[in-house]
């Protein structure tokens, strides 16, 4: 299925009827996705980095020049460079009392904090809940993604990184 | 029919005195043999390098796979109708798959597509074993298998297998598995939570021959009589596998017949290995290359269980520190290292199992618009560490309810898939973790007829699926085991079950919060009615979130338990009394409070069986997906919406979403304070870390996640190192706590 670049944006921002969106989902995907996709990101980013690879929602690596690529949000806080845990560098927030798990679940439906909490990861220029984790006390931030940027783009798409 | 009865013709010329069912006057090992070396040589399915069928006649390539995949799904959904269990006639938890003569799927049916290559392993299993010269695979012979060592997941999926052979030679195998209702273990149902080793998991089956000359063999139909607490069940499924097998062997003889047999025999080289670049022309379209984590948990305490043995006597937290790893030439890795031990109880997984979990979660995200056949399998590498609870390599060990741990471990697999896919700007395609699907109601005694009888309610087969990118998760609709979610229908449950439902709807907050929510569970409020005694069981989490959700979607709540024994609910019903039929919010229960009774209300969440009569009650509560996003970026409109719903209770609009009810100006206030809050009440992850260390070294924390650790580090040195120097921890930095299961382990290892 072709897909436009207006459509695209009409998916990211929610715009598209349902079946419509099923039909997206169950079409064989665009082969250009990628490099649309971040032209809307681009777009939209009050900063001028290029955006190497979207990082979720809200964060992006980008290009800093001279081979350097950070994690950086969408509000422009810079957190660290792609290939370590931006976790590390984010602001936390550890529900491990029962009070607290109650804020967001019903008596009964938060678990045991002595065997589970919940992390929350803020960006430090916006507040932003950028992830939650889920873990026992005690367990090392997990450091979701590490991309092959060098593979992506030599080998999959068969260009350069960004410079 | 007449082309069909031509074959029969053959048959005769099969069962006389042979050397061997290969191709080519060999043997079906040697074909397994050289079809692996082949691969292995070449990286390609049986070293076939050009697609020639598919290249010179694609018309024709494509009209025989879909008479094939038309064939395998006939045969589900006409044999179906043969069964009845409701498990397998409403719910469809059966499947049907074509398998070439080394035992690679050509091709599948739907259904619980989970089985295609655990049955896969069943049949390679027999030839490295050499069956073909004993017991012997002739034409008309019917084998079976359920045995989680060899190729299952766990007892409860039966499967049977049967040879196809064109004139002398062997040219595949069909097979076809059902979910049995009760499997005769040590406790009733299919999921048996009260097993601790393999000798209470039930009916037996090692890839057994059971028929020949298209007949089960007396013995065996008896011996399934015997062994289950279902019996017409069991004996209906075991027919409903058979008629599907034969009727996918017609459509594979009728095939041949059209097409010719070296075409058919070219055909299923090239499709398995069109299947292969298929899976890995989707990897490089749809992912990035890089390595993800996601880190999954679950609780399984057994410590309160006083019937059990000492040494299975204990509270278990499972860890699963799932890694996939993409690589640049297109290999999907999946590595499971540093997983916590295998252990005394029925939630021991192996590799099959495991494999079978990651071929359908493949069918339903990479490979869904494609061939589905073992072409994608042959495009993956699997670590599954021996002596875990992912393959616990003790013949002794219990698999019974394998899905306990392995459901909530491919969260982590759908999480880290999802990343790729929105790096790639795949949006549509992003998953939030799905729910786990519990609870199991569960049991078995005597019936409202008076009878004998056990359950295993498949409504657990509807749970809420994860968020979206771009919509909320799907409410109450959803299995990862079953692409087909289907909770049956609840008349149909109760000619089943001694139970009436009093009500069935959804369940608030259930689902995980965030800019999308999680799709919503629901619950049952179950009433016990006509019966003297059923032993009931409960299966889920209660202590821990199984998965988080995905960039600030939070994890799906946990379940409770509130059954009550003893009750007056019948007395009000004869004073036509107005009692309550569900409970919205367990903060504020009008069963606890109107019900009189024995509660059990709290976070027991998985029991052995306990007894309850008629006039009990029993909730049921089934849970919800993880969310997506920040919950203060969800539409106002959309947390009304789920308010009006009753997939949220209104006080959590406020403290979750930020949301003032009827309110929108507010609202917005409301937010931006909240944001004010979280950076007031946040502290830098370095300065925490600083404290976490401290409570590390002092192991201040309880003895089941002190023993998670332990087996982890004592099972994987690289586990170990990783979780010491991240912490700075020194090098002999250990858990004090014994590991008993781990010590066996590494003697069994060392010993095999």
């Amino acid at each position: 299925m072709k897909l436009d670049k207006d459509t695209l944006r009409d998916l990211v921002d929610e715009k598209l009827p349902r079946a419509q969106v099923r039909a997206i989902q169950s079409g064989y995907k665009d082969t250009d996705r990628f490099d649309k996709y971040v032209e809307i990101l681009q777009e939209r980013v009050t900063w001028d980095d290029p955006i190497v690879l979207p990082f979720g929602e809200h964060l992006f690596i980008v290009s800093k020049g001279s081979g350097s690529y950070l994690v950086k949000c969408d509000c422009g806080h810079e957190f660290c460079d792609y290939r370590e845990n931006w976790k590390l560098e984010a602001l936390i927030n550890v529900r491990d009392t029962v009070e607290e798990l109650r804020e967001i679940y019903p008596d009964k439906m938060h678990g045991d904090p002595r065997w589970n909490v919940l992390r929350e990861y803020f960006c430090p220029g916006c507040r932003t809940l950028l992830e939650v984790e889920a873990v026992p006390p005690g367990y090392p931030p997990v450091h979701d993604f590490v991309p092959d940027l060098e593979g992506f783009y030599l080998d999959w798409l068969g260009r350069p990184l960004p410079a | 029919m007449a082309m069909v009865d031509r074959t029969r013709e053959l048959e005769p010329l099969a069962a006389e005195e042979r050397r061997s069912i290969g191709w080519e006057g060999g043997s079906a090992l040697q074909m397994l043999t050289e079809s692996e070396r082949r691969f292995a040589e070449t990286g390609r399915y049986c070293g076939v390098e050009d697609l020639e069928m598919k290249r010179n006649d694609p018309i024709r390539f494509e009209k025989i796979f879909s008479r094939l995949r038309g064939g395998l799904v006939t045969a589900r959904e006409t044999a179906l109708n043969i069964s009845a269990s409701p498990i397998v006639k409403e719910i469809g938890e059966l499947c049907f798959a074509l398998y070439t003569p080394e035992g690679d799927s050509v091709a599948l049916s739907t259904g619980i597509i989970v089985h295609v290559h655990t049955m896969s392993d069943a049949i390679k299993f027999m030839i490295r074993q050499g069956y073909e010269e004993n017991p012997g695979i002739e034409p008309g012979d019917i084998f079976t298998n359920n045995d989680a060592m060899i190729g299952d997941v766990h007892n409860a999926d039966v499967q049977t297998i049967v040879p196809i052979f064109w004139q002398e030679e062997l040219i595949g195998w069909a097979a076809g598995v059902t979910h049995e209702i009760d499997i005769g273990a040590k406790t009733p149902g299919s999921v048996p939570i009260g097993p601790i080793s393999r000798y209470e998991d039930g009916i037996d089956l090692p890839a057994k021959k059971i028929g020949s000359n298209d007949e089960l063999w007396r013995d065996h139909v008896l011996a399934g009589l015997k062994g289950t607490r279902t019996p017409m069940y069991w004996t209906l499924d075991e027919k409903t596998r058979l008629a599907g097998c034969h009727m996918i062997r017609e459509a594979v003889e009728r095939v041949i017949l059209e097409e010719g047999i070296d075409t058919y025999k070219q055909f299923m080289r090239e499709v398995i290995e069109d299947g292969r670049r298929s899976f890995i022309s989707r990897l490089r379209e749809l992912t990035v290359p890089g390595r993800y984590r996601a880190a999954a948990f679950t609780d399984l305490p057994f410590a309160k269980e006083e019937q059990l043995p000492s040494y299975a006597r204990k509270d278990t937290m499972m860890h699963a520190p799932v890694e996939l790893r993409i690589t640049r030439d297109g290999v999907m890795e999946l590595d499971y290292d540093g997983a916590s031990s295998w252990g005394y109880h029925s939630a021991n997984c192996t590799p099959s199992s495991m494999q079978g979990a990651l071929w359908v979660q493949l069918t339903q995200t990479l490979i869904c618009n494609d061939k589905v056949n073992d072409g994608a399998y042959l495009g993956l590498r699997q670590n599954f560490p021996p002596g875990t609870w992912a393959n616990h390599s003790n013949p002794q060990a219990s698999t019974g309810n394998a899905w306990f741990f392995l459901i909530p471990s491919y969260t982590g697999f759908i999480k880290s898939l999802s990343r790729s896919l929105q790096a790639r700007g795949f949006v549509e395609e992003v998953l939030a973790p799905y729910g786990l699907t519990a609870n199991a109601f569960q049991g078995g005694g005597i019936d409202q007829y008076g009878r004998q009888s056990a359950t295993t309610n498949f409504g657990l087969s509807c749970v809420g699926g994860g968020a979206k990118m771009v919509l909320d998760g799907l409410d109450y609709a959803a299995a990862m085991w079953n692409p087909e979610g289907d909770m049956g229908d609840m008349e149909m449950w109760e000619l089943i079950e001694p139970f009436l439902y009093l009500s069935q709807r959804v369940k608030p907050n259930t689902a995980g919060p965030g800019r999308h929510r999680g799709g919503s569970g629901y619950e049952c409020l179950r009433l016990a009615w006509k019966t003297p005694f059923y032993e009931m069981q409960n299966i889920g989490n209660g202590r821990c979130f199984i998965q988080a959700g995905l960039w600030g979607g939070y994890p799906a709540a946990t379940g409770y338990r509130h059954n009550i024994r003893n009750t007056n609910l019948l007395e009000l019903a004869a004073e036509q009394t107005p009692f309550p039929v569900r409970e919205p919010d367990p903060a504020d229960s009008a069963l606890a409070r109107e019900i009189t009774g024995d509660h059990q209300f709290d976070i027991e969440t998985t029991t052995l069986p306990e007894v309850m009569r008629e006039g009990d009650l029993y909730l049921c509560m089934f849970r919800g997906g993880a969310g997506t996003g920040d919950p203060l970026e969800r539409s106002y409109r959309s947390v009304m919406d789920d308010i009006e719903g009753d997939y949220l209770l209104p006080r959590y609009a406020e403290s979750v979403y930020g949301v003032v009810p009827g309110d929108e100006r507010r609202t917005e206030e409301r937010r931006a304070e909240i944001r004010t809050r979280r950076g007031e009440q946040a502290v830098p992850v370095r300065e925490w870390m600083q404290s976490e260390r401290e409570r590390i070294l002092a192991r201040d924390m309880i003895e089941p996640v002190q023993r998670m650790y332990a087996e982890s580090m004592r099972l994987s040195e690289r586990w170990a190192k990783e979780f010491r120097d991240f912490w700075d921890l020194p090098e002999d930095f250990e858990f004090d706590v014994p590991t008993p299961e781990v010590d066996l382990a590494k003697t069994l290892l060392g010993a095999s």
